[in-house]
């Protein structure tokens, strides 16, 4: 009977469904696993890119994205060979790493340079102190700060809208930093989206509006945006290249990292993965919207690399408004 | 007298044909509400997206230059894993349906199994994604694999394939059964015989609506831990020598269509933003095939039905 025939066709697919589900072991090929951030993303994707093309397939390089917190997370698990991080590593994951045993270099491979955008019509806004900006997003902000004459006397009496990322974001922490002088410590009444291009819509359709995001955003949405420049104490500076690499724009340039771990840079393809990274950062940062460091700051890099320099040089402490050099000069704690 | 009765009761005719009218109008304007959006929003993508889609676009994976990046991994990823879903929710969910509505005693327990079958349709699929790390890729060691994205989406799914089956094979009069018993035939023989043929097209419809939600599920299979950038294809499921098949590709990382989607949109470019928008219309042609073989199958099924 043809139904019948079926019901067995039926169960045997249940049957080999059930069989397969067993666990299979992985394979040994030569991997080499990247997660994190999804701000380093890009770089990381456009190096495995490169480097699976010049090994010619030999060697297989994925990039998932968790978030920088998601993907300390993996690392510190063993599951991942390379952590994208948009910020350095906290205490808290250098002690989770540490319990596992999982020792790292961390390396920097590019600036991000958070810029403050307003839309092209406002025609008030000549510059922004860290004072300004402090005054617009500390939570004491919250409810109070609500017209723009309130920040500074002098810009008119217009409601002053904030967009910027959600609270969850490695660009979000490093803001408030930088910003209110804590991690985290920012005014909840802001429209805050995960999505960078929801940001520059918002500040790009409200004369009134003000928002903050990396700097690969603006470059790409220059003509629907107006940039803030920022003084940082020794007058305003707009974020450049030049002007990140040579330390005036500040303190909104940051450094962002990949973390590897030693273990896994015992295994040949890791370590050619991660010179390769360093070797290309520069071209392949710039590519995608980012602003490379200094030549001289990859060379220390791959000086750390070659010499195995466990640990952080942050000490589990957010920090802003170093240069590349200072950090790089810096002893690692782990 | 009666011509003021008559009156009244064409006035009231009246009023109520009236009331007709208004509830056709709201109808046609809350189904346009509906079509129109909807249409708007697959024209919109199709205009942005179309010209983008090329052969090209589906051989080659992803990549930093807009122009060159393809969804050769996302559509891969995305098919093997609905595979898994289809090949395990498909028979359990069956199995499960027709046990509770043919074998299971009707008692307190079974109550309680169907009130929370059919609350579990309505659980966000993030926490089944929280429940698929600790059970498939932890505790059962499965890994950030497609096996087990495709298991995530098949728990997920099975509520809605249970739930539509025992409503498939409720609406099977009971003569039919009876007349089956009458024969001699056994439980298990009327319902691979009679039962189960009759209600293969309901079954089948809960399992479209089950595999439409899976394929654009982005949350669980995030959590699971799915990657974004892999430029690598999971194993060939067919090879050359013995035994010629080979479930390698299960245990292989992945990524799927909604993901690279999200990535692409997500990203400064306009050129990506492109690349969204066909690899959008890309995974609604894969959901509309997916569909149309159900379909088939399902009229396939209906025309053998001789009652």
């Amino acid at each position: 009977m043809n139904e019948s025939r079926m019901m067995k066709n039926f169960a045997a697919a249940a049957f080999l469904a059930a069989s397969f589900a067993v666990p299979v072991l992985a394979h040994a090929d030569a991997l080499v696993k990247a997660d994190g951030s999804s701000t380093v993303f890009p770089i990381t994707e456009a190096v495995a890119e490169e480097f699976q093309a010049t090994k010619r397939g030999a060697v297989k390089v994925t990039v998932g994205i968790s978030g920088t917190g998601g993907g300390f997370k993996k690392f510190c698990r063993g599951e991942v060979d390379v952590a994208n991080a948009s910020r350095p590593i906290m205490a808290k994951e250098m002690e989770a790493c540490r319990q596992a045993g999982i020792q790292y270099v961390e390396l920097p491979v590019a600036y991000d340079a958070l810029t403050v955008v307003v839309n092209p019509k406002n025609t008030w806004l000549k510059s922004l102190t860290v004072a300004d900006l402090k005054k617009m997003w500390e939570p004491e902000a919250q409810r109070v700060v609500t017209k723009w004459n309130q920040v500074r006397p002098e810009w008119p009496d217009a409601p002053l809208n904030l967009f910027g990322p959600g609270v969850d974001s490695g660009t979000f922490d490093y803001f408030t930093e930088a910003v209110v002088g804590k991690a985290k410590a920012s005014r909840g009444d802001f429209t805050a989206s995960e999505d960078d291009n929801v940001l520059v819509q918002g500040v790009s359709t409200d004369k009134n509006a003000l928002g903050y995001f990396g700097f690969a955003y603006y470059a790409e949405n220059a003509k629907k945006l107006k940039v803030a420049p920022i003084d940082g104490g020794k007058g305003p500076v707009i974020p450049s290249e030049k002007t990140v690499i040579d330390g005036t724009y500040q303190p909104l340039a940051r450094p962002i990292f990949i973390y590897v771990s030693a273990k896994s840079l015992d295994r040949p393809e890791v370590k050619d993965f991660v010179n390769f990274y360093l070797q290309n950062a520069a071209a392949l940062s710039k590519e995608v919207g980012y602003i490379p460091l200094p030549a001289k700051a990859y060379t220390l890099a791959a000086e750390h690399l070659k010499s195995r320099k466990m640990g952080t040089v942050f000490g589990g402490e957010p920090s802003v408004g170093l240069k590349i050099e200072e950090l790089l000069a810096r002893e690692a704690k782990q | 007298m009666q011509d003021k009765e008559i009156q009244t009761l064409r006035s009231m005719i009246a009023r109520r044909k009236r009331w007709d009218v208004i509830f056709a109008v709201v109808g046609l304007f809350s189904m346009l509400g509906g079509v129109v959006t909807l249409a708007a929003l697959i024209a919109g993508m199709a205009m942005d997206g179309a010209p983008r889609i090329s052969w090209d676009f589906f051989t080659s994976f992803p990549s930093r230059h807009a122009d060159q990046a393809g969804i050769l991994s996302a559509w891969v990823g995305t098919t093997l894993v609905m595979l898994v879903t289809a090949f395990t929710a498909v028979p359990l969910g069956v199995a499960a349906g027709i046990y509770l509505e043919e074998y299971a005693p009707k008692n307190w327990m079974t109550d309680l199994i169907e009130i929370n079958v059919t609350n579990l349709a309505g659980v966000p699929s993030i926490v089944y994604g929280l429940l698929a790390l600790g059970l498939f890729v932890y505790k059962l060691d499965l890994g950030q694999s497609i096996v087990a994205a495709g298991l995530t989406l098949a728990i997920l799914i099975l509520p809605v394939v249970i739930v539509s089956t025992r409503e498939a094979i409720r609406a099977i009069p009971g003569t039919i059964r009876e007349g089956a018993f009458a024969l001699g035939a056994t439980k298990w023989q009327t319902v691979a015989h009679h039962v189960l043929p009759y209600s293969t097209a309901g079954i089948l419809t809960g399992v479209i609506i089950g595999m439409s939600r899976a394929i654009g599920e982005t949350a669980p299979i995030i959590t699971i831990g799915a990657l974004t950038y892999i430029a690598f294809l999971p194993e060939s499921p067919i090879k050359s020598e013995f035994p010629f098949i080979s479930f390698e590709w299960l245990s292989s990382a992945f990524t799927v269509m909604p993901i690279q989607m999200f990535n692409w949109v997500s990203r400064p470019q306009e050129e990506f933003h492109v690349n969204a928008a066909a690899a959008g219309l890309v995974l609604i042609f894969m959901t509309l095939i997916m569909n149309a073989m159900a379909i088939f199958i399902r009229y396939h099924f209906r025309k053998r039905i001789k009652w």
